[in-house]
């Protein structure tokens, strides 16, 4: 979807500022939110695709003013309403009300924890061979799903090279609608940094995106 | 209201926030629920405080400062490269490390959203996650390195990996001048996790730290 989480490329955020001597989390509720999402996804209530969609689906406002993990808290909240594992009777009421629908792998309970300290397998077996090669020329395509994807609205349309085949993977366009893992060929393509931003953009610059193949087209 | 009370209002958390309150909630509807045990998630904090951060990409930086043999295998394929290293080989899939030289300097960002190497370096800072960065790095790259105080030749080339898929990038710095004859450990300290991102340099021998 052309939301407003697309943000290569916008102007206007203003400064980096790094923070010295950051803590890990900058109030207890932060890793409250992180360990939830962490354990529902493993329990099987959703895929990381899926997580990632809804916080994008954020109103725009919402987004840009919400801390990172009050993002993934709203995002959390609406996802499992949506899927039918809470009810948002029970969000407002701050208890079950509710009979539990069943979870994939069970309740998440201390025996899972390790599982998720280990990150997870995305490469699948190829269903054809791959459409490019290193060297090709590829351009990244003018589409614009209003559903979930990875292919940055910044390369769209865009002319780069393929570097590597980085092998054939899980294509989050669909994992995150539930419409399959459906795997594809993942590349990384390189893309001069004045074919994105023009002309006047600095020479020096080239910037790579790791795209599948049905995000791009001979050029 | 004494001092005490004021201090007892406080360890009950009587003055949460909208979204501590909510947080809290959702907690209990999961729990009553019996979709998670609340012990677990203890778990998993403490796993990540414990378990993870930049110290493990360190070692791998160092080791590859100091072993020729591993730096090969690693840039050809860093997620087996680490899975030979004992104490840091829990990484999982999709690692790949790309080499600093003098004329290419290598710079990682998530566009999207905040896709980051957690097994090498931890949970991303703030700044990485937040809006300033995302929406620069791939358009004006020397000027968000300005902004951490690094400055590059002007010929240097600068590579931005956009983490777009679930591959994840470690940069692997070059190695500081004067640390000939350093072990693995006294390299690994002079790593920093910035120089791991692209958004900064190791540290000199003998500078402040």
């Amino acid at each position: 979807m052309n939301g407003v989480h697309d943000m290569g490329g916008m102007d206007g955020f203003g400064k980096v500022e790094a923070e010295p001597n950051e803590p890990m989390f900058h109030a207890k509720w932060e890793g409250r939110v992180l360990a939830m999402v962490r354990a529902m996804g493993a329990a099987g209530a959703f895929n990381i695709d899926t997580s990632r969609f809804y916080r994008e689906a954020l109103p725009p406002a919402v987004y840009l003013a919400s801390s990172y993990y009050r993002k993934w808290l709203l995002g959390l909240e609406d996802l499992l309403v949506d899927k039918g594992y809470i009810a948002a009777s029970e969000v407002a009421a701050g208890h079950a009300k509710e009979p539990a629908k069943p979870l994939k792998h069970g309740k998440f309970t201390t025996d899972d924890v390790e599982r998720v300290m280990v990150r997870g397998k995305f490469g699948r077996k190829a269903p054809a061979p791959a459409r490019f090669k290193p060297g090709d020329r590829v351009r990244a395509k003018n589409m614009h799903p209003a559903t979930h994807t990875r292919l940055p609205r910044y390369t769209r349309g865009h002319v780069g090279v393929v570097e590597r085949n980085l092998g054939c993977s899980v294509f989050p366009d669909t994992a995150a609608m539930e419409a399959g893992e459906n795997p594809q060929w993942l590349y990384t393509v390189v893309f001069d940094g004045t074919e994105l931003w023009g002309p006047d953009a600095d020479p020096t610059v080239k910037i790579s995106i790791d795209a599948f193949e049905p995000y791009l087209e001979p050029a | 209201m004494t001092e005490h009370d004021h201090h007892h209002h406080h360890d009950d958390h009587s003055e949460l926030s909208e979204t501590e309150l909510r947080v809290r909630a959702l907690e209990t509807i999961l729990t009553e629920k019996g979709y998670v045990d609340p012990a677990a998630l203890d778990a998993i904090i403490q796993a990540y405080e414990t378990k993870i951060g930049p110290h493990n990409g360190a070692q791998v930086v160092a080791k590859a400062w100091s072993d020729p043999a591993f730096k090969r295998s690693l840039l050809e394929d860093a997620t087996k490269a680490v899975a030979t290293l004992g104490h840091v080989s829990r990484v999982g899939d999709h690692l790949v490390a790309v080499e600093n030289t003098p004329g290419r300097h290598n710079m990682v960002v998530c566009t999207l959203c905040s896709c980051y190497p957690w097994e090498m370096l931890g949970l991303p800072p703030v700044w990485y996650k937040a809006a300033p960065y995302r929406s620069r790095a791939v358009k004006d790259p020397r000027g968000v390195l300005a902004d951490f105080g690094v400055s590059l030749p002007r010929e240097t080339e600068i590579r931005v990996w956009d983490s777009t898929a679930e591959t994840r990038f470690l940069v692997l710095p070059m190695r500081p001048e004067g640390t000939d004859g350093w072990d693995e450990q006294q390299l690994a300290e002079l790593v920093t996790r910035d120089s791991m991102i692209g958004t900064g340099f190791p540290k000199t021998p003998g500078a402040p730290s």
